[in-house]
Order: structure tokens, then C-alpha cells, then sequence
């Protein structure tokens, strides 16, 4: 019986030949990650542990990104606490404020994620890495601390649900109407506690943007982790991100797997997840009803890269924003900032009457910088619509990609730019 | 291991971390401080009603969402027990363990136990027994593995007896 990607990972990883579904291990680890949330409750625990210092000062992260810039004086001593820790152990990837970006978009930026890798993150979209072919999950804090200070992480080896991508996706389709496709079909815990590995000749037609946007959302359909086969545009990826090795491991031909789905991407169109689970998703066209919106977010882990403002500023040039609308931007990392700087994206957006802020995830997980009220709407880019996530617990979120998000910008409503006059 | 004895909280399909204990509250990691706002955005009277040894039953994919730690800390701080669910999100399961927060998988008591019942559970055989119908029912046993991380009262201990 043979393996998939992830267990060809995992298996090297923990020094066997043969790995199956549901068996435990203790696996190496090629980078362990935390952010300003996450971190100083493992830096507690690490505290607590027989143990001198970190297994590996070049292979931990430490990306404060949830609550900075500094929201509250709280927030500021967790980032301290970070700081100091940083320093203490002389962590080389630790990134002030000045070369921070949101963790998921930063990692991959800065080369530390490739080919090949077990990497563990205490966040949930740790999963996000799985686009460049590595196998990396989210965890705890105290499983942080564990990796950090040993340089392991137990698993079970998970069961894995294949989705062979075919077909080339429409204009105004992007990674993001292909995830929320998907967990509409199987639901937020279609894939729980399994690998969701995506294959086929689609993939081409996928941008690597596009296939962070898809890795980084497995979580919200209950998945261990998501991965994509390493071809030529992964492989370019890295060789100009990373001086890291990368190592690319296949599927076995006779790999298990306990669902197969085959997904036509010529076929998707622009997809919306209702309140308040992402699965609760429509298309654009089965939306009937005029949905008025207060407030639109394009940024996050999810749909913060350069593509995604590249597509909103395209709908949004020479457009305004409705009336009382308030439209966030956020670039995700300082790096995709500047360079949308430099295509004049920002000014696109400033024109059209959106803002644009410094990277950080505050509004995504209702921390900062674009709140909610009751009663509230708003069209988000981001990863989950739970109740309260964003603000007031009778405010609303709907999920959408960057298009979707322009172009509600523009109408006051949930729209799409093909609506756009 | 020892036992749990509680009157049951009950709540539905994919309580999400988020609901657990809302963003707002994560600029602190204090467990008696997260506890005053464990469940705010799902159940205002929880934190009210909550006495030490209660337990919380749920159905489908219990703690979805975030990875955040402070979700299963803020349940044990605010003296729960043992949370009972149809299934667990994974990253959940995890951290509960890690923490030393008891934890168990069982359909068919997810689905019959009501809130208020009076719920006793064994952890060494994995038996759930609701006291107010004088029903029971087999939960799911941990694996050999997370049985000694829960032994030694989270994976912190567990790594400093290795």
C-alpha cells in the first residue's frame, strides 16, 4: 500500500521507511513559528521545562503580526515579552515591526518555508506552507514551547481526501472562490484530522498566490494540513526566495486515500460564504437579494499577496467607493507593500477612497483596526466569519475574494466586477 | 486517572474557539482572567452558572477555528472538568491534552446528555454515565501515547520526565 505526500513527508521526517493512517510519531521539525498571541504563552510554558535554551536558533520564527503595530499597553507587553525572548535566545528569524508582515505571507517571502518541510506554527493557518509542497500544521502553544525546545512534535499520521483540479478558472475566479468552493461541498469539518492534497493538471492554472490563498484555508475545513504537488512555479518560487534546500516528495500511484473529489475549475464561479460558518457558501449568481454592505477588509494570510491587490486595484481604478463605505486595505507583508507602492496600487486605492494600512492581522480576528458594531456588514477577504469574529456578536461577515471585496467596495452591496457598470 | 462529576452545560455543532473566547480578550494570557470571559459570545449566563467539576457536552467539531490556546485554558480555569463532544477540531484535541484538559469522544452521549443533567465520567475506562436518565454510554479511550501526556498532567511534565 502506498503513501501520499504527506505521509512521504512525515515518514522521513520521523527516520521510517513506511508510515499509514493513524499511526503515531515523533517527527523532526524544519521550523517551528509563533506570533504575538501565541508566543508568550509557549515562552511561559518553555520556562517551565528542563531544558537550556532553544533546540535551533535558525529554525524558529517569531512574527508579531496579530496586535501590532502595539494596540493596548497588554498587547505591548506580550510583544515585549517576545522581544526579549528573541533576544535572550538569539532567534534569528525574529522580525520587528520595520520588516514584519502577517506570518503566512512573511515565512514563504523570506525563504523559510520550502519543498520537503515538517513545520509546526502556533496559529492555525500554519497550513498555509503546504502551496510550496512542505507539510506544516498549526498547533498550541505548549506544543510550540515543546518544539522549540526539542526540535520534535508528536502526530498522527493523518488519513488524507484528494482533489484532482482540472480546467483553467474563469476571469474574477481566484484561489479563494476554489477554497470556499470546496468547503461548501464538504463542509468546515469535511476534512477533520486529514491531509486535503490537491493534484491535476489544474494546478497549472493556479498562480502561487492563488495556492497560499487555498493551503491557508484547509483549516476551516477541519484539515490536518493541505498540499500541493511541487512543479516549475513552485520550484522557481523558492529558488528566488530561499537559499534553503527543498526536497520534493510524490504520492505513491497506489497512495489511499479515503475521498476522491474531482474539481472542474472552468466551472466555479465567484464564491461567498455566508454568516456565520465558511461553509455556508453561494455563488455570485445565486445571490438574489440586494445585501447591503458597511465595511469591506482586503488584506490577511488568506488574500493579502501582491495578486490580490493587484485584482482589487484593478477594480478599483478610476471607481470610488459607495457612500459611508469603509474599505481596509492591508498589505500583508512590507515587501508586497512597497511593491504595490511602486505600481501604484496604493494611490489606486487611496484615490478610490479606500485605506491602506501597515500589515497587521487586526481585523480579521476583531483585534484592531476596522471593528465592527451591531448590526454591522461586512465583505472580507479573510478566513472566518464566526459570530463576534470581527466585532459586535450581531454583526455580520461575509468571506470573499478580492474581487468580490472591490467590487462590494463599489456597489454598497455584495457584487462582482463583471455587475460593475 | 480519576473521575469527573458535573451538571452539564450543553451546546450544538462547531463551537469555534472565537465563541470560546472572543480576540478581544487574547491581549491577556492570564487563565483567571480568560475564564471571566470563557463562552461570552455564545452563552453571556455561563460564566455565572459555571461551578467547579461541571461539564461541558457539545456535538460536531467542538473548538474549530484558531489554535489559540487560551481556548481550553480559559475552560479549565473556569473549573470545568471535562468537555464531551461528537468530535473534536484538531488542533483543539491537542491543545486540551497538552493542557491537561480532560476530553472525551462519544456520539451518542453527545447526543442524548441534556443540559443540566448530572454527568459522572471515568477516564480509566472511558465510561460516561448520566445520572439524571441512569443512562451510560463507552467513550472513545485515548491512545497508550496521549494517555502518559495526561498521566503526567500535560506534555510540559511529560517532556521533563523524559
Amino acid at each position: 500500500m502506498g503513501m501520499t505526500m504527506t505521509q512521504k513527508i512525515l515518514a522521513a521526517h520521523a527516520g521510517l521507511e513506511y508510515v499509514e493512517a493513524g499511526q503515531l510519531i515523533e517527527a523532526d521539525l524544519d521550523l517551528v513559528l509563533g506570533n504575538d498571541i501565541t508566543s508568550p504563552v509557549a515562552i511561559k510554558e518553555m520556562e517551565k521545562m528542563n531544558v537550556d535554551g532553544v533546540f535551533h536558533k535558525d529554525k524558529i520564527a517569531l512574527v508579531p503580526d496579530h496586535f501590532v503595530p502595539n494596540k493596548d499597553i497588554k498587547s505591548a507587553e506580550h510583544c515585549k515579552c517576545v522581544r526579549e525572548f528573541a533576544k535572550r535566545n538569539e532567534i534569528t528569524n525574529y522580525f520587528e515591526v520595520g520588516e514584519m508582515g502577517i506570518e503566512h505571507a512573511l515565512l514563504p517571502e523570506k525563504g523559510l518555508t520550502v519543498a520537503g518541510d515538517v513545520i509546526i506554527g502556533a496559529d492555525s493557518h500554519t497550513c498555509t506552507y503546504g502551496a510550496l509542497g512542505a507539510f506544516s500544521t498549526g498547533v498550541g502553544s505548549t506544543d510550540m514551547a515543546a518544539g522549540m525546545a526539542t526540535g520534535k512534535a508528536w502526530f498522527k499520521v493523518p488519513a488524507a481526501i484528494k482533489f484532482n483540479l482540472v480546467g483553467k478558472p474563469a476571469k474574477w475566479v481566484s484561489g479563494k472562490d476554489v477554497i470556499l468552493h470546496i468547503i461548501g461541498m464538504i463542509g468546515v469539518d469535511g476534512a477533520l484530522y486529514k491531509s486535503m492534497e490537491f493534484v491535476g493538471e489544474g494546478i497549472q492554472n493556479l498562480s502561487m498566490d492563488d495556492r497560499f490563498t487555498i493551503a491557508n484555508m484547509a483549516i476551516e475545513a477541519g484539515g490536518k494540513n493541505g498540499i500541493f504537488p511541487v512543479d516549475e512555479l513552485a520550484v522557481s518560487y523558492m529558488k528566488e526566495h530561499s537559499k534553503k534546500e527543498y526536497k520534493i516528495y510524490e504520492a505513491d500511484e497506489d497512495a489511499v486515500y479515503d475521498e476522491e473529489y474531482i474539481i472542474d475549475l472552468s466551472t466555479l464561479r465567484p464564491t461567498i460564504a455566508f454568516p456565520h460558518l465558511p461553509e455556508n457558501t453561494k455563488t455570485i449568481d445565486e445571490i438574489k437579494e440586494d445585501i447591503v454592505v458597511d465595511q469591506v477588509v482586503i488584506g490577511s494570510c488568506t488574500n493579502g499577496r501582491l495578486d490580490d491587490l493587484r485584482i482589487a486595484a484593478e477594480v478599483l481604478k478610476g471607481r470610488h467607493v459607495a457612500p459611508g463605505m469603509r474599505c481596509i486595505v492591508i498589505p500583508a507583508t512590507q515587501a508586497i507593500y512597497l511593491q504595490a507602492m511602486e505600481e501604484g496600487l496604493l494611490k489606486t486605492f487611496i484615490e478610490a477612497g479606500a485605506i491602506v494600512s501597515t500589515p497587521t492581522c487586526g481585523p480579521c480576528l476583531g483585534g484592531y483596526m476596522g471593528i465592527l458594531a451591531e448590526g454591522e456588514r461586512c465583505v472580507s477577504t479573510t478566513n472566518r466569519n464566526f459570530v463576534g469574529r470581527m466585532g459586535h456578536v450581531n454583526s455580520e461577515i461575509y468571506l470573499a475574494s478580492p474581487a468580490v471585496a472591490a467590487a462590494s467596495a463599489v456597489a454598497g452591496k455584495i457584487s462582482c466586477p463583471c455587475r460593475l457598470g | 486517572m480519576q473521575s469527573a462529576k458535573g451538571t452539564v452545560f450543553k451546546y450544538g455543532d462547531n463551537v469555534d474557539t472565537d465563541v470560546i473566547i472572543p480576540a478581544r480578550y487574547l491581549n491577556s494570557s492570564d487563565p483567571a482572567e480568560l475564564a471571566t470571559h470563557c463562552m461570552e459570545d455564545i452563552d453571556k449566563e455561563f460564566i455565572h452558572k459555571v461551578s467547579r467539576g461541571d461539564i461541558i457536552v457539545a456535538t460536531k467539531n467542538f473548538g474549530c477555528g484558531s489554535s489559540r490556546e487560551h481556548a481550553p485554558i480559559a475552560i479549565k480555569a473556569a473549573g470545568v472538568s471535562c468537555v464531551i463532544a461528537e468530535t473534536f477540531a484538531r488542533i483543539f484535541y491537542r491543545n486540551a491534552i497538552n493542557i491537561g484538559l480532560p476530553i472525551i469522544e462519544c456520539p451518542e452521549a453527545a447526543q442524548a446528555i441534556e443540559a443540566g443533567d448530572t454527568v459522572e465520567v471515568n477516564f480509566d475506562t472511558g465510561v460516561i454515565t448520566d445520572v439524571t436518565k441512569g443512562t451510560s454510554y463507552k467513550g472513545q479511550a485515548f491512545p497508550e501515547f496521549m494517555q502518559k501526556i495526561i498521566a503526567a498532567e500535560g506534555l510540559v511534565n511529560y517532556i521533563n520526565q523524559k
